[in-house]
């Protein structure tokens, strides 16, 4: 078997539109859109049971859809497998590997499968796999494992790289390492799909954000963006008690709140944006007054991605 | 890793290497686990080697070796081609590995091929194992190669596909009980060591009808007693095979 043509570097790599799975009478995916673009990192949020594995393993070939259509790399994951799997790599969320078999026998079989593998030695050095020696899958450490699958995912040097969560189960150095590892992936040119409940992991690392819920898109865009949109920042400071805020509002646009919380200590909320923050410094020096203690908080991803799917705990 | 490791270059390797690869790992995982060694090695060696020179069961006329010898080859296509690649595969199957392969080059059908081979490497060196040590307490054969190899082949596709529906069907744990209880049944009813002519007539007729029963006679048929080709116990056994590799194509569950 040839290996296949690069495809086109437009477009989507992954195309989603209205999937829908159920399984028996419960739809784990219920209209789900996606896009994912080529050579970014695009990062799939969502709690427990929104349908994240699902719709991964839906592209992955895993299940067909109930309906709707899924295009990954131009082709149909089910009825293209043979000429879709030599290119993507995927990371299970668990498992995958014989309970005898050693990390690098497990890999090095992988490579076998494929016509231009990565150097194995080079790749097991990067992954911190050396330290495994001669014990089998079943007696390496969660963390080893982990980074195992992570490893049999890129080896065959696939356009497209599927991670369910990639970094469950990591000590924090394990988990900037394979973070190292993603961005070099994007670097060179390879797409990433990734699962995660670590928001600081799709902030650092992911170019496109796709929240979902109840197996449907939210929302979907940069990081930045989303903190941008939609959630209200605050602007702190102290000063002189007992300023005149209806005059400061009248300078601020239409929706900022101002509130006097305790003796000159001062909150307002609003879009918070550098326009803002200048109006308010040149209302104090127009009245005199030295704000001190100034802070900004923005939002998080934290707290849009509570904002969208509440903060109540799922089952 | 300097720039541009990662830089894609994708393609499955030929046909041939990934099967032979995956052949190579499946026959080492089945070698290296001790209770499958226990299965395909240990217990037919013990069972030869005891038999034969302790007379606990009365297995006919001639020496007992050349009673034995057959059924314990009709054991040790069972214990690899049934047992050990029942348990294997349910445990690959629990563990994702089924799973993790599916998305990989290598073709469903391949990933059943190399396993057909791995089977069929372990089964040539447990007969090169059992035939040196029968010949050491002094075997005799007789017969048609030709006969004996078609029977071993259809005795493996015939528990090939038992093993391969049981897997694909039950849990993990069910497969490993069931599989090693099925085992001890067949090892005492199947006319291994212990003639069927020893049951009852009508239990007999039953049993008779058993694959391991069939390879068991067909094999001392030919063996034994220098038989041309088995016919009837070819039968029962090609029988079995389209049951159950047909039952496996069509129950099994890759996850």
């Amino acid at each position: 078997m040839k290996s296949e043509p690069a495809p086109p570097p437009t477009g989507p790599v992954v195309q989603v539109r209205g999937l829908v799975k159920r399984y028996g009478s419960r739809a784990a995916v219920d209209g789900l859109d996606l896009d994912v673009r080529a050579g970014a990192v695009t990062a799939v949020l969502g709690p427990n049971g929104a349908g994240k594995t699902t719709t991964i393993e839906t592209c992955e070939g895993y299940r067909r859809p109930d309906d709707g259509t899924v295009r990954v790399l131009g082709l149909d994951p089910v009825a293209d497998a043979a000429r879709l799997r030599p290119r993507i790599g995927v990371m299970l969320q668990s498992g995958g590997v014989y309970s005898g078999a050693r990390a690098d026998e497990m890999l090095r079989h992988m490579a076998k499968l494929h016509a231009h593998p990565l150097d194995v030695d080079a790749l097991i050095e990067r992954l911190g796999l050396g330290g495994c020696g001669r014990t089998t899958y079943r007696r390496l450490s969660g963390g080893q494992q982990q980074r195992l699958a992570l490893a049999m995912a890129v080896v065959g040097r696939p356009e497209l790289v599927f991670l369910d969560e990639p970094t469950a189960g990591l000590d924090p150095q394990a988990r900037r390492s394979t973070w190292e590892l993603v961005r070099e992936l994007r670097t060179d040119g390879v797409s990433v799909v990734l699962t995660t409940h670590f928001m600081d992991e799709a902030e650092e690392l992911a170019d496109d954000v796709a929240i979902i819920d109840a197996g449907r898109l939210l929302t979907q865009g940069s990081p930045e963006a989303l903190c941008r949109g939609g959630a209200e920042n605050t602007l702190r400071f102290t000063g002189r008690p007992g300023l005149d805020l209806g005059s400061l509002l009248k300078a601020l646009p239409d929706g900022t709140e101002a509130a006097e919380l305790t003796t000159g200590a001062y909150r307002i909320t609003g879009d918070v944006d550098p326009q803002l923050l200048a109006t308010v410094t040149s209302w104090c020096a127009q009245h005199g007054v030295m704000p001190s203690g100034i802070s900004v908080e923005r939002h998080t991803l934290e707290d849009v991605f509570l904002e969208l799917t509440g903060k109540e705990l799922r089952a | 890793m300097s720039a541009g490791t990662y830089a894609p270059r994708p393609g499955a390797a030929p046909l041939g290497r990934m099967i032979a690869a995956q052949t190579a790992l499946e026959t080492r995982m089945l070698l290296r686990n001790g209770e499958q060694l226990l299965l395909t090695v240990i217990i037919p060696t013990l069972l030869l080697v005891l038999f034969s020179a302790v007379d606990i069961v009365d297995t006919g006329s001639g020496e007992s070796v050349d009673f034995l010898t057959p059924g314990i080859l009709a054991l040790a296509v069972m214990s690899t081609a049934f047992t050990g690649q029942a348990i294997a595969t349910g445990f690959e199957r629990r563990y994702g590995v089924l799973k993790r392969l599916a998305a990989s080059p290598l073709p469903r059908w391949g990933l059943m091929t190399a396993k057909t081979l791995a089977v069929l490497v372990t089964e040539v060196l447990q007969v090169v194992l059992l035939t040196v040590i029968a010949f050491a307490l002094g075997w005799s054969p007789h017969g048609n190669p030709f006969a004996v190899l078609l029977l071993l082949v259809l005795g493996t596709a015939a528990f090939s596909g038992l093993g391969l529906l049981m897997a694909g069907t039950l849990k993990a744990e069910a497969t490993l009980a069931a599989a090693n209880l099925v085992f001890l049944l067949l090892l005492v009813g199947g006319g291994v060591i212990v003639p069927l002519e020893k049951f009852p007539d009508a239990v007999q007729s039953v049993l008779g009808l058993l694959p391991i029963a069939a390879l068991s006679d067909g094999l001392r048929d030919v063996l034994q007693n220098g038989a041309a080709m088995p016919w009837g116990d070819l039968g029962i056994l090609a029988v079995w095979t389209v049951l159950g590799l047909g039952a496996a194509a069509r129950f099994f569950r890759w996850e």
